[in-house]
């Protein structure tokens, strides 16, 4: 349960000033020079010590990405902020943008000092217009107090921030497409190698952080490592924004520690679900991408990239979709699945062909137009996809459908079953 | 160089190899789709995925992949088969499998892999996708529906061809590949995009439906219808030559084909010469080959020898050349001529009229300069290897003469001569590029040749080529652009005005009482006097056909076993892959049985003797496909007097690609291509 002392977004729910008054107020750019005045390796080994793992969804270490940046480059370098949150239920990002941007700003100049950037980029979704409005007008008002640009904070160092905005393509927030559509071009991932941080922006090294891994950083520096390492369980450390959306009393966004038990995420922060915890039939606890996870295991499973790993799920961005027994399952996944076709970008085969594969055969499943064994070369398509395209896409595409089959595997059987019978029986005959 | 091991044979490859070009070295074949070594990555087939030892326990694209040292890869473990023959299914599940109607079978990437990794059913019941086809123009059918996505062809356009308008619109499984807004694809090279197609998707509209590839006979040849002489392949079944691809030559042109050559076959069906006329009381008539013979002897009868006059035209082979010129030396004239447009090169030596650099050299460029040329229009293939030195060496461009496009970015420098005499005194801007180029590379086009000033052109390119450090020990940057495949053939053989002998102009404008036009089509007949006896020997009723008092029926290039000269001066011999029509004959055989009819019989019977006289008449002809570089050691200009060159804009030799001589002008495709071309359809106008 994180103290109140604890938290880092002191305004996600928007009652304060986002800009730079209220911003300054609650903490943001106080020290900025100094924390700066640290060197590039002090800052980069405290983010390495402080154990944060990126909150963008694979939650690899923030501080060690950092540190793969070239030290010496005749190559101007980028930090490019991933503020493209499309994934279906996460909604946190969103929060940072509109009521705590300098945040996220100040922590744009931090990073972007330690792993020698002269420009970060922040990409934000095209939906997310009044979000981009705010952030904007808080890079302005940076701008005008000197705290970015020109000799950001009176530290000598000069560092530009850009807002640009996206078109609202999911695929725009895999790290490669993102370069890519920020160069101006069709929005596909490349491949990888080269990585982002030898070859990125314009061919440059680069590095793509999500809002949150960034927007956390300047607290941590404040703060100190051990403050952030102390909060959590070992090796998922910190603080979380959690999005509960989905059958539950009081869906939102809540700042929880790392580790917190899922019931009690639900429980205290959401109001509980929806007629009671006895009415939970299933939960999605990482945004679309991770495999669903039934009841028995959300009894006591606990909301951290390990635990939730080892119940072959995933953290995801910690966007948390409770279900209750109301939910049709297979109809709600044959809706992921139709997004993941729509959203597939077509360059490699088995996405491109795979995702609407699934999808139509997902559909059938959910009228039970299907036969059992369809269940099984279903099960395998997904396998022919996963791990094999070129990004993640193929593997968030596969991962619903694959957790719908391990956990629910009788409801699919049921429903094909009660669907021969329908169509086979007497009446229907009769009444034809 | 790491080292690695592929299925247990240890191999060493340079750094930054992927895994894909390493288990070639190591004879291992990877089946693949969208990779092609001439273009870049992308990785999007997913079909050469391999296994690598300490990785993450997923297979990896091998084709994006680079080798690291002590690397262990495994091509044929479960995991790589599973993965494989996914993305096999994949392919096909919404490929349309019309195979028994599709040009492609017989030569389907995908049939075969499909064969190799597929499955032997499908386990996809729901409905396949249509996608509407395309229209890309006369020459590429599209069949979209068959698409897989591989995206060659869109990399070829915008890599190689240079003109970007291939692409994706929209994704996932509604991506189709096409211009956007449909329009016909303006660039020479198109054609190969057929070739790079590994599927159906793209294929030859002329030969639609016309042979499946087990029928056709392969013969290899060379390419006559520019100077690059590219190595094709005649497809052919019994008399009809029904296609020609291009046959791979890393130094001359790679595995491009431009369209002009690939495609105006079907000119070798129409006005063909297939029997001897006369003209009898001013109108032709058929004749038989005796008749023909008697008449051009009797009117040598009594004809002072320098009243007897040759003409050499651009598709001619070497062979029948020579035996023309010999046939003139032992009538005792010197009036040969194979420069129809009147290009003032000097045959004094070869460095004088060759693309020195060579086409490969053209690679090692920093600098280039073109004069009075449209190497994009002249000779495509070449203009991709000068796109390709822009590209890699970030080679600046400036050009004298009309202002072109040649796909790649360009400084226009001036319309005129003068512009090379500021170049040589250093008072132009573009004259420093050159010099503090390593090898710079100047390029002059027979559009800065043909005209009265054409030596003094010549003689100042050479100069400045000379100041500005082109022609060095090691280096030779002077280069002549050729239109014409008989050229440089023709000026190694010597097939020019000897000692006094008169120049095509000159035989044009009277000055012979008997013209034997060898396949010369590009002169204006109209000049010809009245009272000379034209002799015309040729495949084509072109424009020469038309002046013709009597007309010998020769053979076009598929139908003879011929030696060609490129533009760099390389020797390479094209075999004959069908007959020539009804009467016609090779055109050296021609010229043989003549001799013997008027007295003068040439020493040679066969074709193997003429090509020993071929190669003593010039030692160059000895080496066949190889052409050795030299620097420049001497650096005597030609003849010309720089100073002398004159105010006039260049003119550019070749206006529209696809109509250039007799074969593309009776070549229907051909016509319609230049129909689709506004700007050549406004010209016309």
């Amino acid at each position: 349960m994180l103290q109140d002392k604890d938290r880092i977004f002191t305004n996600l729910f928007g009652v304060h000033d986002p800009l730079l008054k209220g911003a300054r107020a609650r903490g943001d750019w106080d020290g900025t020079a100094a924390i700066l005045a640290r060197g590039r390796d002090g800052i980069i080994d405290e983010m390495k010590k402080s154990g944060l793992r990126g909150r963008g969804g694979a939650g690899f270490p923030t501080g060690l990405k950092w540190s793969f940046m070239p030290k010496e480059s005749k190559l101007p370098a980028y930090l490019v902020v991933n503020a493209d949150e499309s994934e279906p239920g996460t909604c946190k990002d969103r929060d940072i943008l509109r009521h705590d941007p300098h945040k996220l700003i100040e922590g744009c100049l931090i990073a972007g000092f330690a792993m020698g950037a002269c420009a970060a980029y922040i990409y934000v979704r095209g939906e997310f217009y009044n979000e981009g409005c705010m952030l904007q007008a808080a890079v302005d008002e940076a701008y005008e107090a000197g705290l970015i640009g020109k000799n950001a904070c009176g530290s000598g160092y000069d560092f530009d921030v850009v807002v640009h905005r996206g078109a609202g393509a999911y695929i725009c927030g895999e790290e490669t497409a993102l370069i890519e559509s920020l160069e101006g071009k069709k929005g596909m991932p490349r491949m990888k190698p080269p990585f982002p941080a030898g070859v990125g922006l314009y061919g440059c090294p680069s590095t793509v952080n999500n809002v949150e891994s960034i927007a956390v950083a300047p607290t941590i520096l404040r703060r100190g490592a051990d403050w952030f390492l102390g909060i959590g369980r070992p090796n998922n450390a910190g603080p979380k924004l959690f999005c509960i959306s989905g059958h539950v009393n009081k869906p939102g966004n809540v700042e929880e520690e790392l580790g917190i038990p899922l019931r009690e995420l639900i429980e205290r922060h959401a109001g509980g679900v929806r007629g009671g915890w006895d009415n939970l039939l299933a939960i999605i606890p990482g945004g679309a991408s991770v495999r669903l996870i039934p009841k028995t295991i959300c009894d006591d499973i606990l909301m951290d990239f390990d635990s939730l790993r080892n119940v072959r799920s995933g953290l995801g961005t910690a966007a948390v979709i409770v279900m209750d027994k109301s939910t049709d399952l297979i109809r709600a996944i044959a809706r992921l699945s139709k997004f993941y076709m729509h959203e597939s970008c077509g360059q490699c085969t088995p996405c491109r062909e795979g995702t609407g594969w699934m999808w139509r055969t997902m559909n059938r499943m959910a009228e039970g137009r299907a036969t059992i064994q369809e269940i099984d070369t279903l099960e395998q398509v997904t396998r022919q996809v996963e791990g094999h395209t070129i990004c993640a896409l193929g593997d968030a595409a596969a991962w619903p459908i694959q957790g719908l089959i391990a956990h629910f595997r009788p409801m699919m059987e049921e429903r094909i079953n009660a669907y021969k019978a329908r169509i086979s029986s007497p009446s229907r005959m009769a009444a034809e | 160089m790491p080292k690695l091991t592929i299925d247990g044979i240890a191999i060493e490859v340079p750094a930054g190899s992927t895994i894909l070009q390493a288990a070639e070295a190591a004879g291992i074949e990877i089946p693949r789709f969208c990779y092609h070594e001439r273009l870049s990555v992308a990785g999007n087939c997913r079909m050469c995925l391999v296994e690598v030892e300490k990785t993450p326990p997923k297979p990896i694209a091998s084709c994006a992949y680079p080798v690291g040292e002590g690397m262990v890869v495994h091509t044929d473990t479960p995991m790589v088969r599973n993965g494989r023959r996914g993305v096999m299914e994949f392919l096909l599940i919404n490929h349309p499998l019309d195979c028994p109607i599709c040009d492609q079978g017989g030569e389907c990437d995908l049939q075969d892999q499909a064969v190799g990794f597929g499955s032997d059913s499908s386990r996809y019941d729901e409905n396949k996708r249509a996608v509407k086809d395309k229209d890309l123009g006369p020459l590429v059918k599209t069949t979209m529906t068959r698409c897989i996505h591989c995206t060659r062809c869109i990399r070829f356009i915008t890599e190689v061809a240079g003109v970007p308008e291939l692409g994706a619109t929209d994704r996932g499984e509604h991506m189709e590949v096409g211009t956007y807004v449909e329009k016909a694809l303006s660039s020479e090279l198109s054609g190969n995009i057929i070739d790079l197609c590994p599927v159906g998707a793209l294929t030859s509209k002329p030969y639609e439906f016309v042979a499946r590839p087990w029928e056709l006979q392969k013969v290899d040849s060379i390419d006559v219808l520019d100077a690059v002489g590219a190595n094709i392949r005649i497809d052919s079944r019994g008399p009809e030559v029904l296609r020609i691809l291009p046959r791979l030559n890393e130094d001359v042109n790679e595995e491009w084909l431009g369209d002009k050559s690939r495609f105006s076959i079907d000119g070798l069906k129409r006005s063909r010469l297939d029997r001897p006329w006369l003209k009898k009381d001013g109108k032709l008539q058929a004749v038989s080959w005796a008749e023909a013979f008697s008449a051009i002897a009797d009117r040598t009868k009594g004809l002072s020898a320098d009243r007897i006059g040759a003409i050499a035209g651009d598709l001619c082979d070497a062979e029948s050349m020579l035996a023309l010129k010999d046939l003139m030396t032992s009538l005792g004239s010197a009036n040969i001529d194979c420069r129809q447009d009147g290009a003032r090169l000097d045959a004094s030596r070869r460095d004088f009229y060759s693309f020195n650099t060579s086409i490969p050299g053209i690679e090692e460029a920093d600098a280039v300069l073109l004069i009075g040329t449209d190497p994009r229009k002249e000779a495509p293939v070449l203009n991709a290897r000068i796109r390709k030195a822009v590209v890699a060496n970030r080679a600046p461009v400036g050009s004298i003469g009309p202002v072109i496009d040649p796909t790649y970015k360009t400084v226009h420098l001036g319309f005129d001569p003068s512009v090379l005499n500021a170049l040589h005194n250093g008072s132009h801007p573009f004259a420093d590029t050159l010099r503090n180029a390593k090898k710079p590379m100047i390029v002059v086009g027979q559009g800065a040749l043909a005209r009265a000033d054409g030596a003094a052109v010549l003689a100042a390119a050479w100069r400045l080529a000379a100041s500005v450090g082109a022609l060095t020990a090691d280096w030779h940057g002077f280069n002549v652009l050729h239109t014409a495949a008989a050229r440089v053939g023709g000026l190694d053989l010597g097939f020019v005005p000897g000692a006094n002998g008169k120049s095509v102009a000159q035989m044009l404008d009277g000055g012979v009482d008997l013209l034997w036009l060898l396949g010369a089509d590009e002169i204006d007949t109209a000049r010809v006097g009245a009272n000379t006896f034209v002799v015309y020997q040729g495949h084509h009723g072109d424009a020469g056909a038309h002046r013709a008092d009597v007309i010998l029926p020769g053979a076009a290039y598929t139908e003879k076993s011929g030696t060609y000269v490129n533009t760099e001066g390389r020797v390479q011999r094209g075999f004959k892959a069908v007959f020539p029509p009804g009467d016609a004959r090779e055109d050296w055989t021609i010229i043989r049985a003549f001799s013997q009819l008027v007295g003068k019989t040439l020493p040679y019977d066969t074709i193997d003797a003429l090509r020993a006289r071929l190669e003593q008449a010039n030692v160059a002809f000895s080496r066949i496909g190889y052409l050795p570089r030299f620097g420049c050691s001497d650096l005597t200009g030609p003849s010309g007097d720089p100073a002398a060159v004159g105010d006039a804009p260049f003119a550019l030799a070749v206006e529209n690609y696809y109509q250039t001589d007799a074969i593309s002008r009776n070549s229907p495709t051909m016509a319609e291509c230049s129909a689709t071309k506004p700007e050549l359809a406004a010209a016309a106008e």
